[in-house]
Parts: structure tokens; C-alpha cells; sequence
């Protein structure tokens, strides 16, 4: 490659506005983790290190999903309920002997038909994706608390049919019913691999499979361009709304093994509780690593550092010593100057590249 | 197989593609009624009919985006339906679409074979990127295009995504291929090297459709002439009987004579200068920045290249770019420019180029988008005046022949020409000192490109200036009081009426001083 060229195609690489994002977002990954660092000694334990990195994936996870749709264009707020849903659903069956494997199955096999339907409604009945899965956001917590009414126990065994009313008067906890063969469940989100936790691995394997999907692969191209110019994609062929389906098919189905993780993880799980925010910590973390929520911008290795910021925020928060009742406002402040600074760094960038 | 001369004699061969009454209606309008059309291999075939008659939408339908009403459409004798674009494209069918349709936040080369990536592993659609990059490079240098295939699109003059879009046409290795006015945002060399490939793939027996209003281009190319009016068809016309005069006359069914021109239309005066702009400079200038002046009553053309840097700097010009040096003075007096509405009440107006991103808010009524930079006097204490509202939108839409069914009509629902001729009028309605028209006539039929002239000498006659950039060579040369020749940023050179000619503006449009 002649010298002209590669000069040329750093130039494309820098001024490709997700480049710049992406220092963004490193720098701001590198400053909170140098001030928690700095902060407490305790901070720099092995412990703290992994605590961190298993939220990362728990969350990356979500975020993976949310990215994908984000980049069609479209939003996925449902991703909390979804998991809770998946969580309470995955609670009910293990309680009631299911095969863990099955009952997983069966989890995801819910969540992803939760996806499909999602992308029903948006694709054929052209709903908008807000309003969509706004109502999902609703639909699928009231679901979960409905599930864990039900006295499953009674419904199921004929011994004890009739013997009291099978809706139990409030929701309860969720719990894995006891059992002894969870133990590879267990593992998948409290063990680790080479001192890593697993659901880290689990996100750092997913972020590859994705990262191939969305930068190598024709598909991620064809979600890139409908996200930008749904037209120019259709009349260039591509089945726009099959593309539009797989992302809300995917963001689902990782919420589904989102929610199987969150059980695993305390042993039970709340159907008023269990998942919330969620779907605005995944929409944050995607968001923050340049993935535009006009769609059609957003790379794989900003979602990994945008994934970051969160985890390291709350962590930074307690050890700081700042009080639990403000830590959603130092959060949301934190973000709001990481955001600003990430704008003012890719607009000096900018005017660089058109100053060269 | 002869390919060549069966271009030149009325083919006998079954038709590669044949349209037997086609229908189609939008809501009121009936945009297509009992349309026919044959095409054959080897030949280029010009579609022609005044804004609205129906060329795009004849041509959607063929490419599987539009649905008709009624009617058959057969390949090589067969019946097919075509129900959508990959559809079409198996068939070989391949259109280029009168409005560009790429995704600007894709390289040049993911533009050129989206829907159609060379892949490997199969199912895991793996993209093969060195292998597209290097058929990109061959297909940009087919068409003449410069730029990188990694080059984001976003980063290209329209002129250059319009070049994107016929390479990426030209990869497909189509039957039939439709070109809805692929030569509106091009300029006379971009448009020439067309031309080149359009004989090649005749030669290589494709059939070309060509749409175009530039009659001339349509001249040169057309093997076979077919016009449509109204929706229906309107005649045919064969190598040997097409000329200029008679196009016209099938298009618009009278006379036009778009050259004539009056020794009054020139308004130029002597008076000082409406517009003085001294060493302008923005972000992408090189050099010491563009000097120019423009006085009242005078149309200055602004010639150049596609990517010459004419629309940045009428966008300086107006506040839309930051402005790194220099200044503008109007009507003597400093301008403060900063943003477009500084510049709006300095008595300026600018018609920008591109239409849908800039000119128009697609979704809104023609009457909200002839209303919106009008505001200022249809309204009393903050209020809307609907009825002036409704009052000015009608003058606009008799005054300039819009075709349309009432001014309620979103005006994404326009023929392209119709859209121009409404972003022409929301600023026309404000009786602007300067007006600053960039491509005024793109996609516009002769009959209204002639109501545009007759307008912008109107305007001057009152003491308008009039700054106006245009690929149109022709058009350049019949309406400039004088010319301002731009290449890569840079002012190359001035031209007055008498020193006028295609060669003097192509020396200094490719860069060579004078
Ligand atoms: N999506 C639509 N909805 C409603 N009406 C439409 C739509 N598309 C086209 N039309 C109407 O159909 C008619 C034909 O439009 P068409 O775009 O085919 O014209 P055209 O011959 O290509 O004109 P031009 O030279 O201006 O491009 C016009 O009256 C137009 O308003
Ligand atoms: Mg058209």
C-alpha cells in the first residue's frame, strides 16, 4: 500500500464521527476509573475488579440487545420487564421441577417470541417502537406479578386441587425451589473462568459473535443502512422489515438470558422489583459508546466501553462516600458532563479534520 | 447478433419488456391511465412528459416499487408480477431513482453493493471487503468519480452520490436499465462520460431508459423517443424524427422557445453593486477566498464542476456555513451574516439545491411550505393568517403551473419538478434584493423551466440581482449577464456576455487560469 493511501485511509478512519465517540467515551472510562482508583484503596482489592466486571456483562448483555435496535432506528424499552418476566418465569418453573435446561429453553424461547412480536407490531402494523414497547414495559411486569400469584402447586396437582383458591392474595418473591442441580446455572453467573466472572465472558463472547454480525457481516450493513435511510435500503432490496424483526428478536431473547442470569445471581427474584431500569441502563450504555439514537451509527467496541461507564459510576458513588438517596443524581450529573465533554472533544475533532 | 443496428431500425424480436395498460391512481390523482411502452435490447429509450405526467411513476412500477392498478407487464413474452425492488433486480431490472436513495452513514462501497455484497461462509454472510473495494475502485473510474470507496458518503457533493448511484446501477449487470434524470445534479463533463457508458451498454445490449428534461442530452442518446402527458401516452418518436422543437411540442403539446430572449430581460444596470463579496472565505477554501459582486437588475451564473464548491459558498454566503473571512456587503453596507434569518433580513434568499433535505418540508402542505419563510406577513400579532395563507399558496401554484391536486398536498407527494417549482415560489414570494438560486431548473420541464426564466427576468426587471449557480451549461449561457467560474474552492476566472462560450467556461471549470 502506497504511502498516499494509508495517510488516506487514516484520514477516513478519523473522521468517522463514531471514532471520535469512541475516544470520547475511553477517555471518560479511563477518568472514572482512575478517580475510583485513587479514591480508595479498597477499590483496587481483585474483588472490587470482579464485582465490576460481572455487572459490566450482566448489563452488556442488555446492552448488546439495545444497541441492535437502536442502530435500525427503533428504541426497546421492555428490556427490564422482559428480564423480570424471564427471571420470574425461569423462578416458577425450576420451583415447580422443571429440567433447568428445559425451563431455559422455554425462557428464551418466551423472550424471543416476545422480540417477533414485538417487530410484528412495528414492521406490518407500523406502530411506533416507543409506544410499542412502552406498553410492553407494562404488560410484561404485570405479567411477571400475575405468574407468581398463581399457586402453581395447587393448579398442577390433582392431590391438592380444591383443597384452596389457587390466586394467592399479594405477589410474592420468586425463589429456584431448593434444588441441587443448578449448579452449572450458578456457575454461568457466580463463578469465574482465569479470574474473570462469567457473565463477563459471556458478554465478551456475545460482543465478538456481534461484532462480526454487525461489522462483517452483510446483515450488520443492511441493519446500518435502514437505521439511516429505510428507503435507500428497500429500493436497494434488502427485506428492510426482516432486518427490523431479528433486532427486536435479539434485544429480547438477551433479555431473556439476562433475566435467567438476574435469578441466578440472588437466588430469587422480585416481579415489582427485579429488573428495573434496566432498559435505561442498556439504552445509557449504548447511547454513551456512540450508538445514535437516530440510528445507523454505533460500533461494538463503544458499546463495550459505553457498558463501563455505569458500573464504574455506581462503584465510584460508594466509595466516594456520597449519600445512597443521591446516587441516581451524581449518576445522572456524572453522565450529563461525560456527554458534553464527549460532544466538545467530537466537534474539535471535526473542525480539525476540516481546518486539515 | 447485431446488436448496433438493430438500434437504428425497428426491431422485429420479441420485446425484452413489455407494459400494456397501466393504470395507476394516488387518492384524487390519476397519475397513470392505459399507459403502453416496449422495450428492446440494445437500445436507449428517452421517456419525456412535463413535470407530473407520470415518467417516474411508470418507471417505479417497472422497478417493483410501485404497484399498479391495472394493466400486464411482460419479459421476453412471459407475464410477471413485480411486487418489490429485489424482485425487479432478479429479473434484471435495475432503476436509479430520480431523488438519490443511499445511506449517507455508509462508505461509497458499502453504497455500491448494498443488497448485493460478494459474501463468503455462506450463510454467515460474511462481506468480502478487499474484493468489494477493488470492484469499487474499477466502477467509480467507470463513471469518473474520484474518491475513495472508504470515503463516507456523507462526505459527497450530490453531483458525486448521483455518480455513486449510476456505478452502483452499472454493477448490476441489468437487462434493462432506467435512469430517472440521472444528469439533474451533473454537470456537462460528468454528464458527457454518461453518455460514453450509455453507447457501451447499448453495444452490450442492455436497454436504457432514459428520463431526462435536458432535451439536448436526449438528442444525443436516444435511440427511440416516447412521451407521456397527463398520464397517457403521447406519441413516439423514432432516431430519425427526433429533434429539440418536436420534443417539445409532444411534451407540452405548443411551442416553446426557451433561448429567445429579449434585449429588455437584461435589467443590468449601473447602479452599485446589490451584493459585493470580498475574499469569502469558509472551512473548505483554499486560497485567498472568493471576490464577486453582483449588481441590481443582473443574473451572474456560477459555473463549475460537480464538487467545485459553488453550493458551500452560497451556503456562506447565506449564514448557513461559519464563515472563516472576508465580507459581504449588500447594497453597499456591511452585512453581519451569521445565520440564514440574519441574511433573510438583509433581503436575501437562497433556493438551495437539494430539495427534500433542504428546500422542503416533505410532510407539510405545499400552503405550510410556501408559508413558512413568509411568516413574517401572514400573521397578525403572532397569529396565523390562514386565509392569506391559502390566498398566497394559490397564486403560487397558478403562477407557476403546479401540478397538483390542491395546495393541502403534502408536497413529498409532488412530481420532483413540481417539488422545485414550490421551493422556487417560498422564496420568490418574499420579492428578495438578492436571490441566490442554486440549480433553480433541476428536474424542471421546459414549459415551466421557461416560466422560471421568464420569472427570474421579471425579477430583474425590477432591480433584483440574482446569483445563480448551474450545472446546466445551456442555461449558463443563455441567462448570464456574466460568469464566475469556480474549481476546487477556488474562483478561476470571470466571464462577460461577449466573452462567453462553452470552451472559455470548460477551461476555467477544469482549473486551467486565464
Ligand atoms: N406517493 C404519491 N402520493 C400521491 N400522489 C403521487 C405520489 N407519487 C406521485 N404522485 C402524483 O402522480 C403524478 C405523477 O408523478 P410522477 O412523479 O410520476 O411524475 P414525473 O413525470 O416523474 O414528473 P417529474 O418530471 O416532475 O419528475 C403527479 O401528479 C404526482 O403528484
Ligand atoms: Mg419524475
Amino acid at each position: 500500500m502506497s504511502k498516499g493511501e494509508s495517510s488516506n485511509m487514516f484520514r477516513t478512519f478519523f473522521s468517522n464521527p463514531t471514532v471520535g465517540r469512541i475516544l470520547g467515551v475511553f477517555l471518560l472510562v479511563l477518568v472514572l476509573y482512575g478517580l475510583m482508583v485513587g479514591i480508595e484503596e479498597n477499590a483496587r482489592s481483585l474483588e472490587n475488579h470482579q464485582n465490576i466486571a460481572r455487572r459490566i456483562g450482566e448489563w452488556g448483555i442488555l446492552t448488546l440487545g439495545a444497541a441492535f435496535v437502536i442502530i435500525t432506528g427503533g428504541i426497546d424499552l421492555s428490556i427490564g420487564s422482559v428480564v423480570c418476566l424471564s427471571a420470574v418465569s425461569f423462578g416458577i418453573l425450576l420451583e415447580n421441577g422443571a429440567n433447568p435446561v428445559v425451563a431455559a429453553l422455554i425462557v428464551l424461547a418466551g423472550a424471543g417470541l416476545i422480540g417477533l412480536f414485538h417487530g410484528f407490531l412495528i414492521t406490518r402494523l407500523n406502530l411506533q417502537p416507543f409506544v410499542v414497547t412502552l406498553c410492553g414495559l407494562f404488560i410484561y411486569r404485570g405479567l411477571a406479578q400475575f405468574l407468581s400469584l398463581i399457586d402453581f402447586k395447587r393448579l398442577l396437582d390433582p392431590a391438592l386441587r380444591g383443597t384452596g383458591r389457587i390466586l394467592r392474595d399479594s405477589s410474592r418473591d420468586v425463589g429456584v425451589g431448593g434444588r441441587g442441580d443448578l449448579g452449572w446455572f450458578f456457575w454461568l453467573q457466580k463463578g469465574d473462568f482465569l479470574g474473570v466472572p462469567m457473565p463477563m465472558w459471556i458478554f465478551g463472547i456475545l460482543a465478538l459473535i456481534a461484532a462480526i454480525f454487525l461489522h462483517a457481516s452483510v446483515y450488520g450493513r443492511y441493519l446500518f443502512a435502514l437505521g439511516h435511510n429505510e428507503q435507500a435500503a428497500r429500493y436497494a432490496g434488502v427485506h428492510t422489515n426482516r432486518y427490523k424483526v431479528l433486532a427486536y428478536f435479539l434485544c429480547s431473547l438477551l433479555a431473556g438470558l439476562g433475566g435467567i442470569l438476574f435469578l441466578m445471581k440472588i437466588n430469587s427474584a422480585s416481579p415489582s422489583n427485579a429488573g428495573n431500569w434496566f432498559e435505561l441502563y442498556a439504552i445509557t450504555g449504548a447511547v454513551l459508546g456512540g450508538t445514535s439514537l437516530r440510528g445507523g451509527e454505533g460500533t461494538i467496541i463503544g458499546i463495550l466501553l459505553g457498558t463501563a461507564v455505569l458500573p464504574l459510576l455506581k462503584t465510584l458513588v460508594i466509595f466516594a462516600g456520597i449519600p445512597s438517596d443521591m446516587e441516581f443524581s451524581a449518576i445522572g450529573l456524572a453522565l450529563l458532563l461525560g456527554t458534553l465533554a464527549d460532544e466538545l472533544l467530537r466537534r474539535h475533532s471535526e473542525k480539525a479534520r476540516k481546518g486539515a | 447478433m447485431t446488436v448496433a443496428t438493430s438500434a437504428m431500425e425497428p426491431p422485429v424480436q420479441t420485446p425484452l419488456l413489455e407494459v400494456e395498460r397501466i393504470s395507476k391512481r394516488y387518492g384524487g390523482a390519476q397519475a397513470l391511465s392505459g399507459v403502453g411502452l416496449r422495450l428492446y435490447a440494445g437500445e436507449v429509450v428517452a421517456l419525456i412528459g412535463e413535470n407530473g405526467a407520470g415518467k417516474s411513476t411508470l418507471m417505479k412500477i417497472l422497478g417493483g416499487i410501485v404497484i399498479p392498478d391495472e394493466g400486464e407487464i411482460r419479459i421476453v413474452g412471459q407475464p410477471v408480477r413485480l411486487s418489490s425492488p429485489s424482485q425487479a433486480m432478479d429479473l434484471g431490472i435495475s432503476l436509479i431513482h430520480q431523488e438519490l436513495n443511499l445511506a449517507d452513514n455508509l462508505s461509497v462501497e458499502a453504497n455500491l453493493f448494498l443488497g448485493r455484497e460478494l459474501t463468503w461462509g455462506g450463510p454467515l454472510g460474511l462481506a468480502r471487503g478487499k474484493a468489494m473495494e477493488a470492484k469499487s475502485r474499477e466502477l467509480l473510474a467507470r463513471v469518473g468519480l474520484n474518491v475513495s470507496p472508504l470515503e463516507r458518503l456523507s462526505n459527497l457533493t450530490p453531483g458525486q452520490k448521483q455518480l455513486v448511484e449510476i456505478a452502483r446501477s452499472l454493477s448490476m449487470d441489468a437487462r434493462v436499465l432506467i435512469m430517472d434524470e440521472p444528469t439533474s445534479s451533473l454537470a456537462q463533463k460528468e454528464t458527457d462520460r454518461l453518455l460514453e457508458v450509455i453507447r457501451e451498454l447499448r453495444q452490450q445490449g442492455v436497454c436504457v431508459v432514459y428520463i431526462s428534461h435536458r432535451l439536448r442530452e436526449v438528442e444525443a442518446v436516444a435511440d427511440r423517443v416516447v412521451g407521456l402527458r397527463d398520464g397517457k401516452n403521447a406519441g413516439e418518436m423514432t432516431r430519425a424524427q427526433i429533434n429539440y422543437a418536436a420534443m417539445v411540442q409532444m411534451m407540452v403539446g405548443r411551442e416553446v422557445d426557451l433561448h429567445q430572449r429579449n434585449a429588455a430581460d437584461s435589467g443590468a444596470s449601473d447602479r452599485g453593486p446589490v451584493l459585493r463579496v470580498e475574499k469569502l472565505r469558509h472551512a473548505l477554501s483554499r486560497g485567498e477566498g472568493v471576490s464577486l459582486e453582483v449588481r441590481p437588475g443582473e443574473i451572474v451564473g456560477m459555473a463549475g464542476l460537480v464538487g467545485a464548491g459553488r453550493t458551500e459558498f452560497a451556503e456562506t454566503l447565506f449564514g448557513i456555513r461559519p464563515r472563516v473571512s472576508g465580507q459581504v456587503y449588500l447594497e453597499g453596507q456591511l452585512g453581519k451574516i451569521q445565520r440564514p434569518a440574519d441574511a433573510i433580513a438583509l433581503g436575501m434568499a437562497l433556493v438551495p439545491e437539494d430539495r427534500r433535505q433542504h428546500g422542503l418540508i416533505l410532510a407539510e402542505s405545499i400552503g405550510g411550505n410556501i408559508a413558512l419563510p413568509n411568516l413574517d406577513t401572514h400573521q397578525v400579532a403572532r397569529l396565523l393568517r390562514f386565509s392569506k395563507i391559502r390566498h398566497t399558496a394559490h397564486q403560487g401554484v397558478t403562477s407557476l403551473r403546479i401540478r397538483t391536486t390542491g395546495i393541502a398536498k403534502p408536497a413529498g407527494q409532488l412530481s420532483g419538478g413540481n417539488q422545485q417549482k414550490v421551493v422556487l415560489y417560498k422564496w420568490l414570494h418574499r420579492q428578495p434584493k438578492l436571490l441566490i438560486l442554486d440549480e433553480p431548473t433541476r428536474g424542471v420541464d421546459v414549459g415551466a423551466k421557461k416560466e422560471i426564466y421568464d420569472l427570474m427576468h421579471d425579477l430583474t426587471r425590477k432591480g433584483v440581482g440574482i446569483l445563480m449557480i448551474s450545472s446546466d451549461l445551456e442555461e449558463i449561457l443563455h441567462l448570464s449577464d456574466r460568469v464566475v467560474v469556480m474549481h476546487e474552492h477556488q474562483k478561476t476566472g470571470e466571464l462577460t456576455r461577449a466573452q462567453l462560450s462553452e470552451e472559455s467556461i470548460m477551461r476555467l471549470a477544469t482549473g486551467s487560469q486565464s
